[in-house]
């Protein structure tokens, strides 16, 4: 792909969900961009794109507007979409729903994929992101790379890359063969890390981790224009520190399979349908082995499985274009911790965290983009969903009896969603608006956590099954202009949510864990606000000279306070030199001082920051084969530094120096 | 109908994650089911059958069931027949607080009560149990030597209170407990001597579980043991959240709500002077 259109894609973000998902396809629709944005991934891509192709998912991730993220450590980071985290957004992988298995959120979904087996990530904001689950904040899909029935034979690559400042290596490959009918791609990446450390060389003890991610796919062209496929992921982290937590992961395995079916041009009115079915398992080992002085001994197992299913028609009417989703799918979540007493003599302490919950989830979404005419469109989508949970286990049931005398086993609550969207498409601007009603259910630790302790506020949580479906409001804007070398774009949204859910100090209850300060419940603020606004702006000067800048802001309140882990003012600026096979970088990031931060919650305010990085990269092609090598130095002035997404103000990595090399044959 | 499927095809896959961990108490009607006989009591003419749900009598807070047969195992209904506990010490002998028997629940032939037991019996310390009973008119009387085994964790208690008074309690429920909450049943009692011991009613008797491994937590939502219809039975909520050693700290309140016992657990101080403990 060449670096326009990456360009193009990156600036604009402007394709709709249903063209990407066939690549062959052109960009038809202009007049209903912005509703999401996509991060390419892809490492036909990454040499346009990005100076460090090798850097994890994370990294990728947080290079877009809407998303932040937090940092438990060095590993796993936690995806914040329009300041809010995970319980209030939809993240899949191809559509495929899955439930992190620690109870402190130390396995965000993000972290059982690799780069290497991803194309993209598909961004939505707000209600349109409803089409795989009920959301608030909106959805991340991650979407897959495989090959296509494309006969380009036999193809592979091998990579690797180094890490000054925690040791990191990363290796890996993959193998692809594309025939007429059938296509079978595999891969794996490896990386292990020592710890890191901070600026100024202090060493951030248990920041250390391994993983290994295997992938495999395989296609068969059924017909014409129809094809089955089948995909299994096999993730395993293991050795993981979490430099912000009292305990470590010693195992986070994820395996996922699923088996995909779909046909294109059915009718005139109808262009794609596929169906999905999957099933996904994940394993996650937490456990103070490895800490020298606890105040007592503990491990916290915990396990989720899901299966589930979508399916997924397209079609186009006049100038309707129309998707509808119907998904559904089946959680189980249980988690566990026992704390072994100092007096060998006493029976081991053991109660249930997540009590065997089973989320059934069944949900349409209904989606119709028209064209008023040329320059005017409207999106229209519109949701329903059902959820049922059940508390399988009566040692978990007895346990939040204790809080709740009359809860029963069962709970089934019923979900809205909708949302409008105008946008006016001329020339080189882009305008649009829109408002959207969602709603989520309490997340499982929410609604069934058990003594879950917070190592940020210190805080041990109880859920609360009987809260209400959390409601929001949301109202967006934004608006493009591209002029000559000059592209602006300024994006803004407001939510205004209703029965927020939130952890409230319970006076006098008192909390389990040794040193906690109290115990907090998850309660309903009557309402509380959040709003976005960032601004983009790229310049192409000279010949291959490109910059740009970036700015975000964001603001949460409820009850008259701030919310925690909301982003101060931030900023980032960066300068490209692109000759032939070359490309340097020099990028700056920061933020201001935080002046809004949750006491409560066990914020201080984040201080400001600048930090700096440059790269270089060479791209090497001899007649098939193709080598890229790129180096870099990041946080080049050894900057001690920390912000507002860092849990309990860890200090995040001081100078790095990377190398990073790319061979294709 | 592809939905159908995929949904069939889901349910199947949830069949196969699902585990059943349902598990029913049968219902009893028979008073004995249930019940281990552990000793039988026997003179020419009866047997009397003694029965409790271990089969064993510990120290603490024993329900104990019994019936009365003729020689011919005929079973005799509503039998009468009172009973008296005595230990043994080398230079001593005492009693413990016990209840009269009656008739088990809708039986018209198994009696109940209960025999609180403030030791266990030893090498050179024992417990006899004696029963006097009636059969058409003519006066009976039989005993002999039980074996009362240790408890593994404080169940009765016996201190001094503020007004003087020696006062027992002895925790009868949960003999079981189960992570989540509990009934908890205590009994309070006078000793006015070695071998009287009258129920004390109309008290409070405040409960404060903590784990002393696990930085001395408490649980939420307990409720103070408060007299109920029958003599000396105290009743209330134990909420146990996880399983391990559970310290119940006690206070004993009077009629007046003052304190006669116990102290108000605080950081400074990790525990009352008076406790009952659970295991679980």
């Amino acid at each position: 792909m060449d670096y326009r259109k990456t360009l193009y894609i990156f600036l604009m973000a402007s394709i709709p969900n249903w063209v990407l998902a066939q690549e062959n396809d052109t960009i038809p629709d202009k007049a209903t961009k912005e509703l999401e944005e996509v991060i390419i991934i892809d490492q036909k891509d990454i040499s346009a794109k990005h100076s460090k192709a090798l850097s994890s998912l994370d990294n990728y991730l947080e290079s877009n507007n809407a998303i932040s993220m937090i940092k438990r450590g060095a590993y796993a980071w936690e995806a914040a979409l329009n300041g809010m985290t995970t319980e209030r957004s939809v993240i899949t992988i191809d559509g495929m729903r899955i439930y992190g298995a620690c109870t402190d959120k130390m396995d965000p979904i993000t972290s059982y994929v690799e780069i290497t087996n991803l194309s993209k990530a598909i961004v939505k904001s707000g209600q349109g992101g409803g089409s795989h689950g009920a959301t608030i904040a909106g959805s991340i899909d991650l979407v897959r790379q495989h090959s296509n029935f494309d006969n380009s034979g036999l193809k592979g690559s091998l990579f690797t890359g180094l890490e000054s400042n925690n040791l990191q290596k990363i290796v890996g490959g993959k193998l692809q063969y594309a025939g007429k009918k059938f296509y079978s791609d595999l891969d794996l990446t490896f990386r292990d890390a020592e710890n890191y450390h901070a600026g100024g060389g202090e060493e951030i003890l248990y920041s250390q981790f391994s993983k290994l991610n295997m992938s495999a796919n395989t296609g068969i062209k059924l017909g014409d224009h129809q094809d089955l496929s089948a995909s299994v992921i096999y993730d395993r982290a293991w050795d993981v520190g979490y430099p912000a937590l009292p305990m470590d992961v010693a195992l986070a395995e994820a395996i996922m399979a699923s088996v995909k079916f779909q046909k294109h041009h059915i009718s005139t009115n109808i262009h794609h349908w596929e169906s999905k079915l999957y099933l996904n398992k994940v394993t996650h080992i937490m456990d103070d082995s490895k800490r020298p002085v606890v105040p007592i001994r503990m491990d916290m197992p915990g396990c989720t499985q899901t299966s589930g299913f979508y399916s997924l028609l397209e079609g186009e009417k006049g100038k309707h274009f129309w998707k509808a989703n119907l998904s559904g799918h089946i959680n189980r979540s249980y988690a566990e911790m026992t704390m072994y007493p100092n007096d060998p003599n006493e029976k081991a302490m053991f109660m249930l965290t997540w009590p065997d919950v089973n989320t059934n989830f069944i949900g349409i979404f209904f989606e119709d983009k028209y064209l008023l005419n040329e320059n005017w469109a409207t999106n229209f989508s519109v949701g329903t969903s059902i959820q049922t949970n059940v508390i399988n286990d009566s040692f978990g049931l007895e346990s939040l009896k204790i809080f709740y005398p009359n809860l029963t086993p069962n709970q089934t609550r019923w979900l809205k969603n909708g949302g409008l969207n105008f946008a006016f498409n001329k020339k080189a601007q882009n305008i649009n608006l829109g408002l959207a009603y969602a709603e989520r259910t309490p997340s499982v630790s929410e609604a069934f956590g058990f003594y879950l302790f917070n190592s940020f506020d210190r805080y041990d949580y109880i859920g609360d099954p009987e809260l209400k479906n959390e409601k929001s409001l949301e109202l967006n804007a934004s608006y493009s202009i591209a002029w000559n070398n000059l592209f602006v774009k300024a994006q803004a949204n407001y939510f205004r949510m209703f029965d927020y859910i939130i952890g409230k100090i319970q006076p006098g209850l008192s909390p389990m864990t040794i040193r906690a300060n109290g115990i907090k419940k998850y309660e309903a603020l009557n309402h509380a606000d959040i709003f976005n606004a960032n601004l983009n702006l790229k310049y192409s000067f000279a010949k291959n000279f490109n910059t740009s800048g970036r700015i975000i802001y964001r603001l949460g309140q409820g009850d008259g306070l701030p919310l925690p882990l909301i982003q101060p003012f931030s900023y980032g600026l960066s300068l490209r030199y692109e000759p032939l096979q070359y490309a340097f970088e020099v990028n700056m990031d920061g933020a201001v001082k935080q002046s809004k931060y949750s006491a409560v919650y066990g914020e201080t305010p984040a201080p400001a920051y600048t930090i700096f990085n440059l790269s270089a990269s060479r791209n090497f092609s001899f007649s098939k084969q193709n080598l890229i090598l790129k180096i870099g130095i990041e946080n080049i002035f050894d900057a001690n530094y920390s912000t507002y997404a860092d849990w309990s103000r860890i200090p995040r990595m001081g100078r790095n120096l990377f190398f990073n090399a790319i061979y294709k044959l | 109908m592809k939905i159908i499927k995929h949904l069939s095809i889901i349910l199947l896959f949830f069949g196969l994650f699902s585990c059943d961990k349902t598990e029913k108490p049968p219902i009893i009607d028979n008073p004995l089911d249930g019940k281990i006989l552990f000793q039988k009591f026997q003179d020419n003419d009866h047997i009397i059958e003694l029965y409790t749900e271990s089969g064993k009598l510990k120290q603490g807070y024993n329900r104990i069931f019994l019936q009365l047969k003729k020689s011919d195992n005929s079973i005799l209904e509503n039998p009468n027949i009172q009973w008296n506990p005595l230990m043994h010490m080398s230079t001593t002998n005492h009693s413990c607080p016990y209840s009269t028997l009656k008739l088990s629940g809708q039986s018209k032939t198994v009696l109940e009560g209960y025999i609180i037991f403030q030791m266990a019996s030893n090498n050179s310390e024992f417990w006899e149990l004696k029963f006097d009973y009636t059969v058409d008119g003519q006066s009976y009387q039989v005993s002999d030597t039980i074996e009362v085994l240790p408890s593994t964790y404080k169940n009765t208690i016996s201190f001094k209170g503020a007004d003087s008074v020696k006062y027992l309690i002895a925790l009868a429920a949960p003999q079981n407990p189960k992570i989540g909450t509990n009934d908890m049943s205590a009994l309070l009692f006078k000793m006015e001597n070695m071998m009287s011991f009258p129920a004390v009613n109309g008290y409070t008797i405040q409960i404060d579980p903590r784990m002393p491994s696990m930085g001395n937590h408490s649980s939420p939502n307990n409720e103070h043991l408060k007299q109920t219809n029958e003599a000396g039975f105290y009743n209330g909520k134990l909420n146990l959240t996880m399983t391990g050693y559970w310290k119940i700290n006690l206070q004993l309140l009077d009629k007046n709500q003052n304190n006669l016992k116990g102290e108000a657990i605080t950081p400074s101080n990790e525990s009352s002077s008076i406790f009952l403990e659970i295991e679980l």
